[in-house]
């Protein structure tokens, strides 16, 4: 049985619940015919994927749902095979390039250049175009970037590219000069609630508690996937939905919160060692660390004096760059733990910490 | 069963396309070197090229949308005509393989042919086809060292039958010796007269009314990048268009096309951190001067995010909104420029964005209070 998140997705451009200029005006960029290169972008959660959905049912009716999955090789310039695995329908082809890391300037191109080369064989197609959506756009290497810019114009005929991510910081100014740039904002708590209350009314039990609708909205910060799975997940634990109500946190979540109850507790080369193997801990349950890092901080900075929140959060900015362009993670995660230890330390015994850095 | 036809590259790309639906940067792309703006230096010195049978190698070199690819694809166009074209020039771009290997036999391939003769052009017109062949790698910047080294030789050795044409924003990741074999001209960001009467001459042709004010929006948002410009306006277009009866295009929706933050955001989030905006309604000491502190300017930024606002852009602006303020001291405004600083070089360094919008709110916040 499908998750209540996929069960419920909206379909359509009608069916969308916010955002309702937005709809409009990318159903009447589906109807004009001088359909633009897009670039989608906005915090995650916020529904860029279902719109981007949406807009291409939009243009190219029902046969766009139908999927297929094709294994497909692709030779590197050093001669080395890449299989990829690639979602397409009649209409448009999905890639999300972070899937084959360095190379993804490689299969960009051979897939372009491969439908900027065919033609639409359905000739009932509604668009003479084919999309290409883009995943993850942030996470393409400088190459592949460089790599669409005269692609996206030179095979405007028979090409149309979707561009999706989270920010536009890390795209190159030529790509998103080429692009029309839309950019999908978190729904409100408001309108969260209200997606919430529409899913309830398709099943069984009709409705939801507006409190309850309310506190899943405020703990989702604007994430309208995670509401709809809490959502999900609260009604299987307490189908009646009723008296207290706690929404789970990830155990993640949980275990950095306790990272930060230990720094904050005591500061010591005894607790760093400790602190050092929870932090192993998560980084080898796949957390990211800069994940790690902005949640630990978020959680400390709730328990200090009001005079130490500025600096740990700079330390914390400081050291997750270092973390991103570094090779050993934990290094720079126990640098800034110490870091945020000796801050804290200093702070109680009052010592005057200018000219210390 | 495949769900592409492939067809031979070369057939598949030329096919009646219905003008109308074009992308008005296509359409309107420079037909020949005299519809390029703003270039007249680069205009001037090709124009001669036209009558005379030398061309120099050449290195074009400026900022996207100034023309570059547009003035180089005219200017072949205007020496060989539609006939000769294909067998002439041959164009790469950064989407094509150019590693040492396509350069050594791709280009060289063709640098060493001798050039066809002119075929008899069909439109009736004649050109001056010159007798030799025009290699255009476009986007040159994003090419090895080593690829571009082995051009070197290429261009030595067949420089009498074949031109080269590279064409990069920056001129400094260019070799050298490549550099130096080249006559450089330079693309300036469109000034903005030319970019207004260009705009104005694409909205009239096609029908579309716009203000004085959309047109200003459109070059300050723009940055001398007409592609850009032309863009947004063609997006905005649609917007109007799309209601009955079709509404005035607004200098709001170039901002929120073009991805700029609104400014009531803006002026807000720098409120939050005590940098008030000067004019409106100023009381003096007035009841509604915030105490801030983490917690609302965490708060503020949570919001911003929310919204889907663009890093970069957000620090941009508020950079601007600081710098620029008129009461601010010298000494904060400075403090508060080292910040900006350092967070443009975080972000390139694809650091998290929240994290950084928050950090550069904190420092900001100190250095004015
Ligand atoms: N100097 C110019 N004069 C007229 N149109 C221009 C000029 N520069 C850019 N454009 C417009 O912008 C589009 C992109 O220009 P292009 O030559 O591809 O820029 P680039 O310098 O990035 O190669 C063109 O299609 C054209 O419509
Ligand atoms: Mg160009």
């Amino acid at each position: 049985m499908s998750l209540w998140v996929d069960l419920y997705r909206p379909k359509t451009l009608d069916d969308l619940h916010y955002h309702e200029g937005l709809s409009n005006r990318l159903r009447s960029l589906a109807a004009s015919g001088d359909f633009p290169h897009m670039l989608f972008y906005g915090p995650s959660g916020a529904g860029k994927k279902t719109r981007i959905a949406c807009t291409l049912r939009e243009l190219f009716g029902k046969g766009v749902e139908k999927l297929k999955i094709d294994q497909r090789v692709f030779m590197t310039p050093s001669r080395r095979k890449l299989d990829v695995n690639i979602v397409q329908s009649n209409f448009h082809i999905e890639i999300t390039p972070s899937e084959v890391g360095i190379y993804d300037r490689v299969v960009i191109q051979e897939i372009l250049k491969e439908i900027a080369q065919t033609q639409q064989v359905d000739i009932s197609a509604k668009q003479r175009f084919k999309v290409v959506i883009i995943n993850e756009a942030d996470s393409l290497s400088r190459d592949a970037q460089a790599a669409l810019r005269r692609t996206m114009e030179k095979y405007m005929s028979n090409m149309r590219i979707i561009l999706c991510a989270n920010s536009t910081s890390k795209l190159i100014a030529p790509i998103k000069s080429r692009c029309l740039l839309v950019r999908v904002a978190a729904p409100s708590e408001d309108e969260i609630v209200k997606v919430l209350q529409y899913v309830a009314s398709k099943q069984p039990f009709r409705s939801i508690d507006q409190n309850v609708a309310r506190e899943i909205a405020e703990d989702s910060n604007g994430n309208l996937r995670k509401a709809v799975l809490v959502f999900e997940a609260l009604k299987m634990q307490t189908p009646d939905l009723s008296g207290p109500l706690t929404i789970a946190k990830p155990d993640w979540e949980t275990y950095c919160q306790k990272v930060a109850d230990m720094i904050i507790q005591e500061q010591s080369p005894q607790r760093v060692m400790e602190v050092r193997s929870k932090l192993y801990e998560l980084l080898v349950h796949c957390i990211p660390p800069n994940v790690i890092l902005k949640t630990i901080a978020d959680h400390v900075v709730d328990k200090v004096d009001e005079s130490l929140k500025a600096d740990i959060i700079h330390w914390a900015a400081i050291y997750e760059v270092r973390l991103r362009n570094g090779n050993k993670k934990i290094f720079h995660l126990e640098a800034w733990v110490v870091k945020v230890m000796t801050l804290y330390k200093h702070f109680f015994f009052g010592i005057d910490m200018d000219g210390f850095d | 069963m495949s769900f592409f036809q492939v067809q031979a590259p070369k057939k598949a790309v030329k096919h009646a396309y219905d003008p109308a639906l074009q992308p008005w940067v296509e359409k309107y792309r420079p037909k020949t070197i005299e519809d390029v703006s703003s270039q007249e230096h680069t205009v001037a010195v090709l124009r001669r090229t036209l009558t005379s049978t030398n061309l120099p190698h050449m290195l074009f070199y400026g900022p996207p949308g100034t023309g570059k690819t547009s003035t180089i694809l005219a200017l072949a166009r205007q020496l060989f005509g539609p006939d000769n074209f294909r067998s002439r020039v041959l164009e790469l771009n950064a989407s094509d393989e150019r590693g040492i290997s396509i350069v050594r036999d791709k280009v060289k391939n063709f640098a060493r042919q001798t050039p066809r003769t002119q075929a008899v052009s069909s439109d009736g017109q004649t050109y001056p086809c010159p007798p030799y062949k025009i290699i255009i790698l476009d986007e040159a910047d994003s090419m090895t060292q080593d690829a571009q080294a082995a051009l070197r030789r290429i261009m030595e050795t067949y420089a009498r039958i074949t031109r080269f044409c590279l064409v990069c924003n920056y001129v400094t990741r260019i070799i050298d010796p490549l550099a130096s074999r080249c006559s450089k001209f330079r693309f300036k960001p469109l000034d903005p007269s030319s970019t207004s009467s260009r705009l104005h001459h694409i909205a009239s042709a096609e029908n579309v009314h716009v203000s004085e004010e959309v047109i200003s929006t459109l070059i300050k948002t723009s940055h001398g990048d007409l592609r850009r410009s032309i863009t947004y306006l063609q997006s905005a277009s649609h917007l109007g268009g799309s209601t009955k009866p079709p509404t005035p295009i607004t200098p709001s929706d170039i901002q929120e096309i073009a991805g700029v933050v609104p400014d009531s955001v803006i002026k807000d989030f720098a409120a939050t951190l005590g940098v008030d905006a000067v004019g409106d309604d100023m009381e003096i000491d007035s009841p509604s001067k915030k105490v801030t502190g983490f917690d609302s300017i965490r708060r503020k930024v949570k919001e911003i995010v929310r919204e889907g606002y663009s890093g970069t852009q957000v620090l941009m602006q508020l950079h601007d909104f600081v710098i620029e303020h008129p009461t601010l001291s010298a000494h904060k405004k400075a403090q508060s420029a080292l910040v900006f600083a350092e967070a443009d070089k975080a972000l390139c360094d694809g650091a998290d964005e929240e994290l950084w919008i928050l950090e550069v709110g904190l420092r900001v916040h100190k250095a004015v209070s």
